[in-house]
């Protein structure tokens, strides 16, 4: 199905002996790069105060005796939904984002690599300008609901008669090109007005907030992914199924999805890492019950001083299950991601 | 340069699928997928994108105030961008300029002089067309800016405002990110014993959050309680604090977005360099490529797509860097590690919202900038240099 195969073909070098032994050292010293923070961290976490104050002590039940005490505390101590509600907040928010995102940018992948499109540059301007015009209408004190309904009007009346007469057009990879584009805003430029909007919508503090904002910062990166993907899947096996009378839907559904399992998985997962362990915006969004585990884990940077035992514990906590759904999703992830690797 | 940025994932011949109007139904309902499927994207980049950044816009020429019930804008044209730029924040944001020695201005000069270079060689080619030559002269006029700042604020007794530290951790990062991400595909491609394992825990960095890999290398680096604590004593440099010397901590909050952001080139690097057929590796042995003949023309120009499309995703979000300077080093010492980011989120703290999406905007002209030059100049050169 794929132009390319990536299954891991056998290097023609024979590599010496001398050269294997230089590759396993280079390999073994990222490894340990890699591995050292992960069981510092770890290690830590077992620790109590004396442990970490007196020196740096390696080994437990060598250099020194391994306690619950940081988890006790954390986890009972503290309070029962301490932990959890956060917890909670983040496989819940980090989950449904994800997975919106994954639909949402599947659907425009696809038509991105499969129909043509034509916008054109007048009518977008168009646009911009209206919409700035609403803003400024609010900005001025007119209620936003009768400054949104001006602002369309305009934009129809413009859009009727000036509409016509634009030439230029754009084309898809522009349309994708915008797309991704957005992930180049940083996040503190647009969760101001997103802050308000919200307030307005009620959503400030809700699971419905964070869900709709992650899904709109994922987004890009999804339709950046699965656009190459869905490129790569060959044309002819869509054909075959349009002679026999299938439709655009039942096609997407029942042939280049069930195809694109590996991009797909891949994609969620890049996704809801992003989504897990996102903070700016959670820091504006959310409030004491909807707090997700990274500013959990950044409220820790605390006056008492730093807290290694404590924070491990949380940051333990918070890698665990993604790092597991990682390593067992490893072979997806080789696969799935095929940005740039499609040649025309 | 084009006016359009096509060609940001390598072109592909247009797929239209000729759809077969046998009856009409189907041909509206196939109709009504050209338009449904890619609507509800557009609609929430709209709404969640660029309307916040058309807010923005109007909020970084005002002055933002939270008042009771709601709040207050007030429209004060370029107040902001003058404060940033030319007043009470320019060295904030812009830096201390210092002394800068002969070498720098001699580096400066050949730089500057191979940008002119370039721009002769465009002004009389064929490709010469009015756009492309605006184009090409504001890029010269905008990198020679930003090199010039660089010069003047990292000489001695200079210091680098929010924008040359964004820039240094954005170059320095990626650079060294794909450097190691390619070198560990090369090794791992070698399909020596363990393969997988080195490949589940090369890629495990990535998965942690920033916040938390700020506090795991404010570990790494504590002199007297971390892990290489005995190697800091036996080199004398016991009470040496990495994070409260500029230099140093600069390095530390690069080597912790390395550690985390290697992974991500190294995993799309390696299905790269696994997708070179076997056939053009053997008949380059064949004919009797060594070793780093085979890197330079098989290896090397098969995976420049894929390493362009990696860099350019890398180099968007690295502009964007906030976490691991905020937990790592707050900023510090002084602001030697702030970026602009965390300036702007610092801003929004202390009330300053107008303030604040103008130094986002200038941050999102200064991104733009970045991968537009990297888009339509350096990946078009890399790609046809290729073929």
């Amino acid at each position: 199905m794929k132009t390319k195969s990536y299954i891991p073909s056998s290097n023609p070098f024979k590599p010496s002996l001398l050269w294997m032994a230089i590759s396993y050292i280079l390999l073994l010293f990222w490894a340990f790069v890699v591995l050292m923070p992960l069981y510092w961290l770890v290690v830590t976490s077992f620790k109590i105060p004396a442990d970490v104050n007196n020196g740096p002590t390696y080994l437990p039940f060598v250099d020194y005796q391994p306690r619950l005490d940081a988890w006790r505390y954390l986890m009972v101590e503290s309070g029962e939904s301490f932990i959890r509600r956060p917890y909670m907040n983040t496989i819940f928010v980090g989950l449904s984002s994800a997975f919106y995102a994954l639909i949402i940018g599947a659907a425009a992948s696809y038509a991105l690599s499969r129909f043509e499109y034509r916008p054109k540059v007048g009518l977008i301007a168009t646009f911009a300008g209206c919409v700035l015009f609403t803003v400024g209408l609010v900005a001025a004190g007119i209620p936003w609901p009768a400054a949104v309904v001006v602002g369309i009007a305009i934009y129809v009346l413009l859009a009727q008669t000036l509409g016509r007469r634009f030439s230029a057009s754009l084309g898809n990879s522009d349309i994708a090109f915008w797309l991704i584009s957005q992930r180049m805003l940083p996040p503190v430029a647009v969760v101001i007005p997103i802050y308000v909007m919200f307030q307005q919508f009620s959503l400030l503090n809700t699971h419905a907030g964070l869900i709709i904002a992650y899904t709109a910062a994922n987004l890009p990166l999804a339709v950046w992914f699965l656009r190459d993907y869905f490129q790569s899947i060959p044309i002819d096996l869509e054909e075959s199924a349009f002679i026999d009378g299938a439709n655009r839907y039942q096609v997407l559904f029942k042939i280049i999805l069930p195809l694109s399992v590996p991009g797909l998985i891949a994609t969620f997962l890049i996704v809801l890492v992003f989504a897990w362990n996102e903070y700016t915006m959670a820091l504006f969004l959310t409030g004491a019950e909807t707090q997700t585990m990274p500013l959990l884990v950044a409220a820790q940077n605390a006056t008492r001083g730093p807290q290694w035992w404590n924070i491990s514990v949380l940051v333990v906590l918070m890698i665990a299950p993604i790092t597991i759904l990682a390593v067992f999703l490893e072979r997806y992830i080789a696969r799935g991601i095929l940005v740039g690797a499609v040649k025309g | 340069m084009q006016a359009k940025p096509e060609a940001l994932m390598t072109p592909q011949p247009q797929t239209q699928a000729v759809s077969r109007g046998d009856s009409s139904v189907r041909s509206w309902v196939d109709e009504s997928a050209r338009y449904l499927l890619i609507a509800p994207a557009i609609l929430i980049v709209l709404v969640l994108a660029i309307f916040p950044l058309l807010v923005s816009l109007y909020l970084s020429f005002s002055r933002f105030k939270f008042v009771k019930g709601g709040f207050e804008i007030n429209f004060i044209g370029l107040k902001n961008y003058e404060k940033l730029l030319f007043g009470s924040e320019q060295r904030h944001v812009l830096g201390k300029f210092g002394e800068v020695p002969l070498t720098g201005w001699l580096l400066y000069g050949a730089f500057m002089g191979l940008m002119l270079y370039l721009l002769y060689q465009y002004a009389t080619s064929e490709r010469l067309s009015g756009f492309g030559f605006v184009m090409r002269v504001i890029s010269v006029v905008f990198a020679g800016g930003l090199a010039l700042l660089a010069l003047l604020t990292l000489g001695a007794g200079g210091l680098p405002g929010t924008l040359i530290v964004t820039l240094m951790f954005v170059f320095g990062g990626v650079a060294l990110q794909y450097l190691l991400g390619l070198g560990l595909g090369l090794l791992l491609t070698q399909n020596l014993p363990g393969k997988r394992f080195f490949r589940v825990i090369f890629l495990l960095p990535m998965m942690i959050t920033p916040v938390g890999i700020g506090f795991l290398f404010k570990m790494m680096t504590d002199t007297l309680k971390g892990p290489f604590s005995p190697v800091w004593l036996a080199a004398g440099l016991g009470d040496f604090a990495m994070l409260g010397q500029a230099d140093t901590a600069r390095l530390a909050v690069i080597i912790g977005d390395t550690w985390q952001w290697t992974p991500f080139m190294f995993i799309i690097l390696l299905a790269a360099l696994e997708g070179i057929s076997k056939e053009t590796i053997e008949a380059a042995l064949v004919d009797g490529a060594n070793r780093l003949q085979m890197f330079r023309f098989i290896i090397l120009p098969d995976v420049i797509p894929v390493s362009t499309t990696v860099i350019l995703i890398r180099l968007i979000e690295s502009f964007k860097i906030i976490d691991m300077p905020n937990i790592l080093t707050g900023g510090g010492p002084g602001t030697a590690t702030e970026t602009m980011t965390l300036q702007a989120y610092s801003g929004w703290r202390s009330g300053n919202l107008g303030e604040s999406a103008a130094l986002a905007y200038l941050l999102l002209i200064v991104a733009t900038f970045c991968a537009m030059v990297f888009i339509n100049f350096i990946r078009r050169r890399l790609l046809n240099w290729t073929v």
